[in-house]
């Protein structure tokens, strides 16, 4: 096999913005993802003129990359519209980073956004559609739990360690004045919330929120020019394994074990280079899966791992400093969110709970019932 | 031109009271979901065999609905066969089975209905599970 030519460093997020958190009543997915990139084109002195590349994927429209080009009023050389789930942002950056660097294009836009607590009209569940399946009724959270289920079963990760994900994430959206849901949250608070799906209950589900994100990127060479403090594109890779959970040939192992090694392998990094971690936890099981399939901790030990505080602010490795899909934002896809507080984190830019002297973050995306995963390493220009 | 239809052909099986899965002629691995090619090789060779209906629970969950719906099961088995498939359990302790334990299908067909698969637990759980 050719050996992969990642340009690493070679393109990098110049611009980034978050936009109608939480409740924004009225508001179109839309009129939100065009409203976070317009915001994240101002924080790059850029403007929509400058844009060649838009990547987008809306809930509620198949075609969305055409429609925002039209929303926008420009005629883009490229309109990405990868569908992979909340993953697909992740992928979008590393095929910008790639036109960006065969000269295909200079500026690329990646927006998302959603109505997804307002509106009122109910979005198709993703899962649930295949026709061996519906029968079942199954739902976004019973695909998770039955990997949770199966996680305890083989490595005794416990009812109490998914709740102190929950646990963590809220820690860290205390600190965080954008954050949807604040205040204290106790492993007991998570445990006996109303049961979701078996062993899940509330608090390990994401939020159902509105929110939009976006991020803007060019070659790494004219960063410098628009922002003193670009978050370069380091490494980046994706996998897929399966569309149902049924599907997921290993219940307990996702398809990060097969992106995070190659992103690091792109990015010529370890995990003990990582600063901070944004990981995608639709579910508390997320996170303890990423850690160990990232090569943060053994397989079967993540439950053990995030024990005693240790991603929680304080902690030994700081994960989803926003406070996560638990408890910042979680508009139907959260992707976009990861790579934003990865470039904030680099910046220097997020305010009560910025970490001291970040040079690697580690984004990391998840699509479907944890069927398809990628994982960008950003860096500041020390990583260069 | 005659094409195959998997899912058209498995759902006439499961109405005639059977359930059929597919192997592959040359490989032999059995199939599920029903397909027109074999995953992972594209061999076109899928014939239709009838399964032994044993299997294993690989994981399940009890799903908690608004209001006064009833919660629900949901279940993965691993067929004796090899595949995994989705389905809800049955019978006494379907909503609180041990992963690994003994299961074994059976076609409900409710009043009006669709026939659909389903398993009902035979036995304790695996020892050393």
């Amino acid at each position: 096999m050719t050996e992969a030519r990642f340009p690493r460093g070679r393109a990098a997020m110049v611009g980034w913005a978050t936009h109608g958190m939480g409740e924004a009543p009225g508001q179109s997915s839309m009129d939100l993802a065009a409203g976070a990139g317009l915001l994240a084109l101002d924080s790059a002195g850029l403007t929509l003129a400058d844009v060649d590349a838009l990547y987008v994927a809306l809930p509620d429209d198949m075609l969305s990359g055409l429609s925002l080009a039209e929303y926008y009023g420009i005629h883009p050389k490229i309109t990405g519209n990868n569908r992979t789930g909340g993953s697909a942002f992740l992928s979008h950056a590393i095929e910008a980073a790639l036109a960006l660097d065969a000269g295909l294009c200079d500026v690329a836009l990646i927006t998302y956004g959603s109505n997804t607590r307002t509106n009122k009209r109910r979005y198709p569940a993703p899962p649930g559609e295949s026709p061996y399946e519906t029968a079942y009724r199954p739902n976004l959270p019973s695909s998770y739990a039955l990997a949770a289920r199966r996680h305890m079963h083989e490595f005794g990760t416990t009812r109490e360690q998914l709740a102190e994900v929950a646990v963590s994430a809220r820690k860290w959206a205390n600190l965080n004045p954008d954050a949807y849901k604040r205040g204290d949250l106790s492993i007991d608070d998570v445990i006996s919330a109303p049961m979701v799906a078996s062993p899940l209950t509330v608090r390990d589900c994401c939020l159902v929120t509105d929110g939009a994100a976006a991020v803007v990127m060019t070659r790494g060479d004219r960063a410098r020019d628009l922002r003193d403090t670009p978050a370069y594109l380091l490494g980046g890779a994706a996998a897929t394994t399966h569309r149902y959970i049924a599907a997921m040939p290993d219940l307990t192992v996702t398809a990060a074990a097969q992106s995070g090694p190659r992103a690091f392998a792109h990015a010529g990094l370890a995990p003990s280079d990582v600063d901070v971690l944004q990981l995608y936890d639709a579910f508390t099981i997320n996170v303890i899966l990423f850690l160990e399939d990232l090569g943060f901790c053994p397989k079967g030990e993540g439950g053990r791992f995030i024990e005693g505080g240790a991603i929680a602010p304080g902690g030994t490795l700081p994960v989803n400093t926003n406070g996560g899909g638990l408890s910042c934002v979680h508009p139907g896809m959260y992707g976009l969110f990861t790579m934003v507080e990865a470039c904030r984190q680099i910046a220097g830019e997020a305010g009560d709970r910025q970490l001291a002297d970040v040079n690697v973050a580690l984004s990391h995306g998840n699509g479907g019932v944890l069927s398809s995963q990628a994982t960008l390493l950003l860096g500041s220009a020390a990583t260069l | 031109m005659n094409l195959p239809n998997p899912e058209a052909e498995f759902r006439a099986f499961l109405a005639e009271n059977r359930f059929m899965i597919q192997r592959s002629r040359s490989s032999g691995r059995h199939v599920f979901y029903p397909r027109i090619a074999e995953p992972g090789t594209g061999a076109r060779d899928l014939e239709w065999v009838e399964a032994s209906g044993a299997g294993t629970v690989h994981s399940f969950t009890v799903v908690t609905q608004r209001g006064d719906a009833p919660d629900y099961n949901i279940a993965l088995v691993d067929l004796a066969e090899g595949p995994r498939l989705m389905t809800r359990l049955v019978g006494p302790g379907a909503d609180t089975p041990d992963i690994g334990q003994a299961v074994r299908a059976e076609i409900e067909t409710p009043d009006g209905g669709d026939p659909v698969l389903v398993f009902r637990l035979v036995g304790a759980g695996e020892a050393g599970q």
